[in-house]
């Protein structure tokens, strides 16, 4: 995809701004996912694979309503189906989280890549993939907080959901939120988005959800995909979901201070060495070395039967 | 070509071969390691074929330079084994670097820093390849923290050799003679006298 979009908030691998003249004046979008309101239709599995053309191959089933198990690089979004037993209620509660790219404002993704261009960050906040950059190596895959993205077999290319980038680009929602029949998934600045959930999460904790919230990591920097949760002091119940993501350390020194320290070590060795051979000079076998080793050579002909 | 019969055997041209698959294989897994590792060599990947052939080639051509410096140290190990006066050298390497080396200790085949930097590469391609295996995602999708361990360790050894090698081939470039040992396979009697004297009395008998 073309950087003349004019909207490139950040560029993997790239140490320079990219082209960003173009900001929605309305501020960053971001998609609200209330997981209260869910009812696991799975209609936004089918938007995705619609509007994007994927089909994942028929799997087997894994023992849970999970379908496919996993993200898969035909599936960018799963429902992911959670049986909790509340010790607080007695009750049998279901949570359904649709899993999927959350769009980091610090992607750990593209802070991983090494490819120019292969990961974007718009202005408007959405994390992009651009596949013709992609090198295959899955990098992003080892930064990424929530294991998103995954490397296809069929073409080596990491894929994962673009919050339909192309869709939102020409001022349409994302198709899981157009298609969501419970209106469970929303789509907004991110603004309008937090206002929304700020009313819902009122609403919940009228009904009894006093731990209901709004899950936005701060961690990463906040995300472009937020849920509201009825439990938002305990996001791993909702499989597995980070309690408090955020760029591995591990990550961030790998591609963060080691990059500058080595290249600097690796300069100053190479530099230094220059300068070494410019100040002290060659080390040349001396012509007293020559005249010994001469001597040394005569007297073993006048002693021969040495051995070695 | 003409040889001096007066010159000294120092390498073998089997051994000089396995050296230079060695480095050959070394020059292209630094330049495409360094393309993955920062943005300002990404252009490297160029010299491979593009970025998806550097991803596919790069574990390979380690594995080969594995094998080959394995092959190499079978044959050289038994010459860098740490002795007393190789640490005396090293204790005296500072007057080496300036230009003295008159009042070196005498020395075997090896002295004490080729005998170093030799463990130290060991230590560090045993550590590259134990690291490279787990992010080769071609081959497996391995628990996420080993992974992340395993980049950032392989990373930092990369460095490390880059900066032993860069060492190594100024060595080689500051101490005149010594190049053609692994080029044409010999020395000089008087470069073995003057840097290996010990390997010199050694290999003529001369005491």
């Amino acid at each position: 995809m073309s950087l003349q979009s004019l909207d490139i908030r950040r560029r993997s691998a790239t140490t320079t701004p990219s082209p960003q003249a173009r900001a929605p004046a309305s501020g960053e979008v971001a998609k609200l996912i209330d997981v209260s309101k869910c009812i696991g239709c799975k209609a936004c599995q089918t938007a995705c694979m619609e509007w994007n053309d994927l089909r994942e191959e028929p799997g087997v089933n894994v023992g849970v309503y999970d379908n496919p198990g996993d993200l898969t690089p035909d599936a960018w979004t799963v429902m992911r189906f959670t049986e909790y037993d509340n010790p607080g209620t007695g009750n049998l509660e279901w949570l359904i989280r649709k899993d999927g790219c959350m769009h980091c404002e610090d992607p750990g993704c593209l802070k991983a890549c090494p490819s120019p261009g292969a990961i974007v960050q718009y202005t408007n906040g959405i994390v992009d993939f651009h596949e013709e950059n992609c090198i295959g190596c899955g990098y992003c895959v080892t930064g990424c907080p929530f294991d998103v993205p995954r490397i296809s077999k069929k073409d080596n290319k990491a894929y994962k959901c673009t919050l339909c980038s192309d869709r939102v680009a020409v001022g349409q929602e994302p198709a899981c939120v157009k298609t969501c029949p419970t209106g469970a998934i929303m789509f907004g600045t991110k603004q309008a988005m937090k206002d929304q959930a700020a009313d819902r999460i009122e609403d919940l904790k009228e009904r009894g959800f006093d731990k209901a919230g709004l899950y936005d990591p701060p961690g990463v920097g906040g995300t472009h995909v937020m849920y509201v949760l009825h439990h938002a002091d305990q996001p791993s119940l909702y499989h597995g979901l980070p309690d408090a993501p955020r760029i591995s350390p591990l990550v961030a020194l790998w591609k963060g201070a080691a990059k500058p320290l080595a290249m600097l070590a690796l300069g100053a060795a190479a530099v230094g060495s220059f300068f070494h051979y410019v100040v002290k000079g060659p080390l040349e076998v001396s012509p007293e070395a020559e005249r010994e080793a001469d001597a040394e050579k005569e007297s073993g002909r006048r002693e021969p039967g040495a051995s070695s | 070509m003409t040889r001096d019969p007066n010159d000294l055997p120092r390498y073998t041209a089997a051994e000089r071969a396995n050296h230079w698959i060695v480095a050959l294989c070394f020059v292209l897994m630094a330049l495409s390691g360094l393309a993955f590792f920062h943005p300002a060599f990404f252009w490297l990947t160029e010299l491979f074929g593009g970025g998806p052939w550097a991803r596919i080639l790069h574990p390979y051509i380690g594995l080969v330079m594995i094998v080959a410096f394995a092959l190499l140290a079978a044959r050289v190990w038994t010459h860098n084994l740490i002795e007393a006066r190789d640490k005396a050298w090293l204790r005296d390497v500072g007057k080496l670097m300036d230009g003295d080396d008159e009042s070196m200790p005498e020395q075997g085949k090896y002295n004490g820093g080729q005998k170093l930097l030799f463990w130290s590469l060991v230590a560090c391609l045993a550590m590259l390849l134990l690291t490279g295996l787990p992010m080769w995602r071609a081959l497996w999708k391995l628990d996420v923290t080993l992974v992340r361990t395993a980049s950032l360790v392989h990373a930092a050894v990369a460095a490390v050799m880059m900066g032993l090698i860069i060492v190594h081939v100024y060595a080689g470039i500051w101490t005149k003679g010594s190049l053609r040992a692994m080029i044409r396979g010999t020395v000089t009697r008087a470069w073995a006298w003057q840097h290996h004297r010990a390997w010199y009395r050694k290999i003529t008998g001369h005491h």
